[in-house]
């Protein structure tokens, strides 16, 4: 996925493809269902979002162009994904006493660019409220999507989060993909 | 209140800790004043600073300072602090200042050394007491720096043991850091990861070396990632090494950790002794100790990879996981608000494999997504708030209490045990700080 990861950086960052309405509406309501799915802790079809490959980045710096090798904030392949949901529902994550709950809100989707296959890069923003421990906490910030076109529908290669306040610090940490 | 000396010693005793300790606000202080604003508190490794004009920002106790690597290639530690009115220097935590410090306010210029160098319309000044010389006009510098192998630390008081003096036996962890590469130099690996406990200090410092908690704390991560080992070997695919990392917390149990001992050196540091990945025996660690016993021939690679260390914390300030170049400095915030920085170090020459088993471990265990280091937190939270309660006025430190084995000054916890030594340990010298030269 390094690949991917290069070319998120590379491209244009205020690209805009003309593409048509109904790939619009289709990208839009990808990612409006990917946001359902993760606020209402849908796992099994979270992690059918992603492509066998795929992965989630949050990358630590600002400028980074490459997840694997890095530190990164996330790096999350269908594995460590797994992972997470295993952990974080196991009846002793403690810290996930009493359960989070997340709220996200995705808005200014761009399609960046459609390739000749029908994958597109999906650019949008992102508002998330978290409520943890009674209280809440609130990140923000930029997806970029790498969809790959397949006979199943689109499919996430690499979902890249740049959190708007991603050196921190931070106050408890993330338990939960943002 | 105000503390008396007897006071503050009544505060530990030999098998337990008063609550008063972790919640006071005026025993924070005096912690600030006594302990971090006197002793040698970790600043930042000179990578951080690697070109002529870099800065990194860092605290003292309650001060902020700035290490900065000057045009002639030396590194200072200065006050974060215009000798005018008083406003900040530097205002990113990291950053290139050129060939000097501009102040933003009224463009008061300095050398990196900190020597004032100009400002506009200095005739200002003529027949004032302002002097270019006097040092009260330069960012000035804490009463003492000084680094260890490429290790910066402050101390704000001119009294006091030297830094080599302070380190001990603990300057073993930064031998470490850097002898473990073949190439005999160490460098951090980008920017640190910076985590807020809402709980005190010394919590987490006693957390670090109690080996009765990683069983029982990390349950949930360690059967998580057994239950992923399961599925990549049913799969077919061969286990990432770096998964034992967590799947070590099942599989040691909640009673399976007597065999890493722990050791109290002088001026409070403290050891744990190995576990994960010291020196497994696979093909890229093979390569490795080739590679170790290339540089530096046999005996003298042996001699590096057989130190038993583990984990040191360097009293009051640092944890450091050596065999896994992980360092964090620890800076008190309040009495229930501690910010801690965590880095991640490259050996020099090493593997690329050894370097991503570290860079692993780095994200598994102390990334803020973190699965392990957040039940930790959590549980000091709860602490912090748990000793707000009177039901109890003690901290218990119980266990294995009295059968610490003192040896020539160093303290040897019982064999076969997750005592609680280093606690009493940590808090005996806690006790030293806070009553030396205290209520004169
Ligand atoms: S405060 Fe720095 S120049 Fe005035
Ligand atoms: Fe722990």
């Amino acid at each position: 996925m390094a690949d991917i990861a290069q070319l998120l950086a590379d491209r244009d960052a205020l690209a805009i493809a003309d593409v048509s309405a109904d790939t619009q509406r289709a990208a839009e309501q990808f990612l409006y269902r990917q946001a359902e799915l993760l606020d209402e802790k849908q796992w099994d079809e979270w992690l059918a979002l992603f492509t066998d490959d795929g992965f989630y980045w949050m990358p630590a710096e600002e400028d980074q162009t490459e997840g694997d090798g890095q530190p990164n904030i996330f790096w999350e392949d269908q594995d460590l994904m797994l992972m997470r949901v295993a952990r974080n529902e196991h009846p002793h994550a403690h810290s996930q006493a009493p359960h989070n709950r997340l709220c996200h809100v995705v808005s200014n989707v761009l399609v960046e660019s459609e390739e000749p296959n029908g994958d597109l890069i999906v650019r949008s923003r992102f508002h998330c409220a978290e409520y943890l421990r009674y209280e809440v906490r609130n990140f923000t910030g930029k997806y970029r999507h790498y969809l790959r076109k397949t006979d199943d529908g689109f499919k996430i290669a690499v979902q890249r989060v740049d959190l708007v306040n991603r050196e921190g610090p931070y106050e408890y940490v993330l338990q939960w993909w943002l | 209140m105000s503390w008396t000396t007897e006071q503050l010693a009544g505060l530990v005793e030999p098998d337990r800790a008063h609550r008063k300790a972790y919640t006071d606000p005026e025993i924070f202080d005096l912690e600030m004043e006594r302990i971090f604003e006197r002793t040698w508190i970790y600043v930042g490794h000179e990578s951080q600073v690697k070109n002529p004009g870099d800065y990194y920002l860092a605290q003292v106790g309650r001060q902020p300072v700035v290490m900065v690597r000057d045009q002639q290639d030396q590194v200072h530690v200065l006050f974060n602090r215009c000798p005018h009115r008083g406003a900040q220097l530097c205002s990113a935590r990291q950053g290139n200042a050129g060939n000097h410090f501009y102040c933003s306010y009224h463009a008061w210029t300095f050398h990196l050394d900190g020597k004032l160098e100009s400002m506009p319309a200095k005739h200002g000044y003529d027949g004032t007491n302002l002097d270019f010389e006097d040092p009260e006009f330069h960012v000035s510098r804490p009463a003492r720096t000084d680094n260890y192998r490429g290790f910066w630390f402050a101390s704000l008081s001119e009294e006091g043991v030297d830094l080599k003096t302070h380190l001990g036996e603990s300057a073993a962890a930064f031998d470490q850091l850097i002898d473990r590469a073949p190439g005999k130099e160490t460098e951090i690996v980008g920017s640190c990861f910076r985590m807020i406990q809402q709980s005190n200090w010394k919590i987490f410092l006693e957390n670090q070396l109690d080996s009765s908690h990683p069983g029982v704390t990390h349950e949930s991560i360690g059967k998580a990632a057994q239950h992923l080992e399961n599925k990549i070997r049913e799969d077919g695919r061969d286990v990432p090494m770096e998964l034992a990392f967590l799947s070590d917390f099942a599989r040691l149990g909640h009673d399976g950790w007597t065999k890493f001992g722990t050791v109290g050196y002088r001026n409070g540091h403290s050891s744990l002794e190995g576990y994960m990945g010291l020196r497994p025996d696979d093909p890229d660690t093979n390569e490795y100790v080739r590679l170790m016993y290339e540089a530096y021939g046999e005996e003298k690679a042996e001699e590096i990879l057989g130190i038993n260390i583990h984990h040191m914390l360097v009293y009051p300030c640092m944890s450091i996981q050596p065999p896994l170049q992980q360092l964090r400095s620890i800076r008190p915030l309040g009495p229930d608000r501690t910010l801690t920085e965590i880095w991640h170090f490259r050996l020099k020459d090493a593997p690329e494999a050894i370097y991503r088993r570290s860079l692993a471990y780095y994200y598994l265990v102390n990334s803020p997504s973190t699965m392990v280091n957040a039940d930790d937190l959590f549980n000091w939270w709860k602490c912090q708030h748990g000793l707000e309660s009177s039901a109890s006025e003690w901290v218990s430190f119980h266990r294995n209490a009295g059968q610490d084995i003192d040896k020539d000054g160093i303290t040897h916890s019982a064999p076969e045990s997750m005592s609680e030594m280093p606690l009493r340990h940590m808090m005996h010298a806690w006790r030293e700080y806070m009553t030396a030269g205290a209520g004169d």
